[in-house]
């Protein structure tokens, strides 16, 4: 009984807190901590890119930049993104579609295989196309013979580019479109509507941010994609590498001031593509709880 | 005209939901599905819309094989229990998308589908709501737009399955009037699913009560009101 009216007199008093609310000493530590953390790890080494990057002025980054070997590695970098990207938002959009919207045999199982990208070192990754593609692969020889290039040519890129993101759409639309459920297609099929007209008249506009999301991330990894593409690119200069690989390169011969603006280039990339991610995040919350409240 | 459920049956894993139900509806009937949640009524709604296949029996519907077509040339208008109205497009859009998706030579022209939409909003009593989206709603309002939506496809058959489920009692009962008298105007063959028996027979003339995927009795609202067959039907209509 004292217990139960101790703690009654308790809860009546003025200086009762939520259970919520912590200490200020220890938001403070918390908060410092965080932003300590985030400004080493994060910020510091970007700014740090930046300042290499410009450290013998806006001319020699610019040289850098136009420098031949250097703008033939963007190009590779944006066309092997440009290849990447929307087959992998087919192929994303069909797996999702599939695993939430049907059921069938073996969807567990194609679930987990969505996800073995995401497991598999990059490295390894790439070296399975060297297996497969390779002059002493399964298909390299007779590859050869009619005279195909896989590895060590844009294919080869191309393809360990795939391979390496094409988790970004599939894993982000599958639980946005298990939430969703099936009501709408429903409905749209009582209602008379085709196969097609229910993907692009229900499905998609539902899930057009998440798929925006999805495309941007999986954009952002394209054109940063290091391990797997270094195995099977070959490191050609000027030919075959991209521009992570053009980084270390130049890197290794100590041309800091190149490697600093290459690597500035692709920062910049990313940070374009971070900025449309959050204006995304904005626009797609306030759709999102709309699509709650429904 | 008329509907014949023959003995459908349909089984989800070793679970038997349907076991073999049968009835006839005459055409332009009113008939409630009433039973407890497991009986398969939603299962059997949604083998006559096309939702679902059925393993084995028939379905005949105006001479049609009716299980034989698929769910969007059976021209069904189905009503759920959680809406499933469009989010992401009005309440004209989403009334007026049975006959936008509809193959060119037999798309209304858009003056008529303007006007169809009007007319079918004075039906469910929401005039002038054409611009509103669905999160803008209350949960009856919706529930009348997806009822616009199953009407604007002059359908042949009208399947709801438990609408107004979602709704607080007041609200109930007057779209249940309402849903009575939309029937008697558009005079379509209307198959209401519900677990609540007080509402099965205010809204309907036929009852079917449902147990373990059969027909446990089958006949006029009053009939079955009067004279429960089996104890099962008796117990289930004085809980």
């Amino acid at each position: 009984m004292s217990i139960f009216s101790r703690s009654g007199s308790r809860r009546r008093s003025p200086s009762f807190k939520k259970p919520t609310d912590d200490p200020l000493w220890l938001k403070l530590l918390l908060s410092i901590l965080a932003i300590g953390f985030i400004t080493v790890l994060l910020l510091l080494p970007l700014a740090l890119v930046f300042q290499e990057a410009f450290a013998r002025g806006i001319s020699a980054f610019w040289a850098a930049i136009v420098e031949p070997d250097s703008l033939a590695a963007v190009r590779l970098s944006l066309t092997a993104a440009a290849i990447a990207v929307p087959l992998n938002t087919v192929f994303g959009i069909a797996a999702a579609w599939s695993i939430a919207k049907f059921d069938f045999p073996g969807k567990t199982f194609l679930v987990t295989l969505i996800d073995l990208p995401f497991s598999v070192s990059p490295v390894v990754s790439g070296l399975i196309y060297v297996l497969v593609f390779g002059m002493q692969g399964w298909l390299g020889p007779s590859l050869a013979d009619h005279n195909i290039h896989i590895l060590f040519a844009l294919p080869g890129i191309v393809l360990a580019t795939i391979f390496v993101t094409f988790p970004f759409v599939a894993r982000e639309l599958i639980p946005l479109m298990v939430d969703q459920g099936r009501d709408e297609e429903e409905a749209a099929a009582t209602l008379g509507a085709s196969g097609l007209d229910t993907f692009l008249r229900v499905t998609l506009p539902n899930i057009k941010w998440g798929l925006l999301y999805a495309v941007l991330l999986c954009n952002a990894r394209a054109l940063g994609e290091f391990g797997a593409v270094s195995v099977v690119s070959g490191h050609i200069r000027g030919v075959t590498n991209t521009m992570p690989l053009h980084v270390e390169l130049l890197y290794n011969n100590y041309d800091y001031v190149g490697a600093f603006a290459v690597a500035a280039l692709l920062a910049m990339l990313a940070l374009v593509t971070l900025a449309l991610k959050t204006l995304l995040e904005w626009r797609y919350a306030d759709e999102l709880a709309a699509a709650h409240r429904h | 005209m008329s509907l014949t459920v023959d003995s459908v049956s349909k089984k989800f894993g070793r679970f038997a939901a349907l076991n073999g139900a049968s009835f006839v509806a005459p055409q332009g009937g009113f008939v409630s599905l009433l039973g407890p949640s497991g009986s398969g009524k939603t299962t059997l709604l949604r083998i006559l819309g096309g939702l679902e296949f059925a393993d084995g029996g028939s379905v005949r519907f105006a001479d049609l094989n009716w299980l034989d077509m698929p769910a969007r040339t059976r021209n069904a208008g189905f009503v759920f229990q959680q809406y499933a109205l469009f989010k992401h497009m009005t309440v004209a859009d989403n009334i007026a998308f049975g006959l936008r998706v509809r193959p060119r030579q037999k798309r209304p022209s858009s003056a008529d589908i303007q006007h169809r939409i009007k007319e079918l909003l004075d039906l469910v009593q929401l005039p002038g709501l054409e611009a509103r989206y669905p999160s803008q709603l209350s949960g009856g309002q919706r529930q009348r737009v997806a009822l616009a939506r199953a009407l604007a496809i002059e359908p042949r058959m009208l399947l709801l399955d438990e609408p107004f489920g979602a709704l607080d009692a007041k609200v109930r009962k007057e779209l249940r009037a309402d849903l009575r008298r939309i029937h008697d105007h558009a005079g379509v063959t209307t198959i209401f699913v519900t677990h609540d028996q007080e509402e099965a027979f205010a809204v309907a003339d036929l009852v079917a009560v449902m147990k373990d995927g059969r027909i446990e009795q089958y006949g006029a609202s009053a009939d079955v009101r009067r004279n429960p067959k089996t104890a099962f039907v008796s117990e289930f209509l004085t809980a």
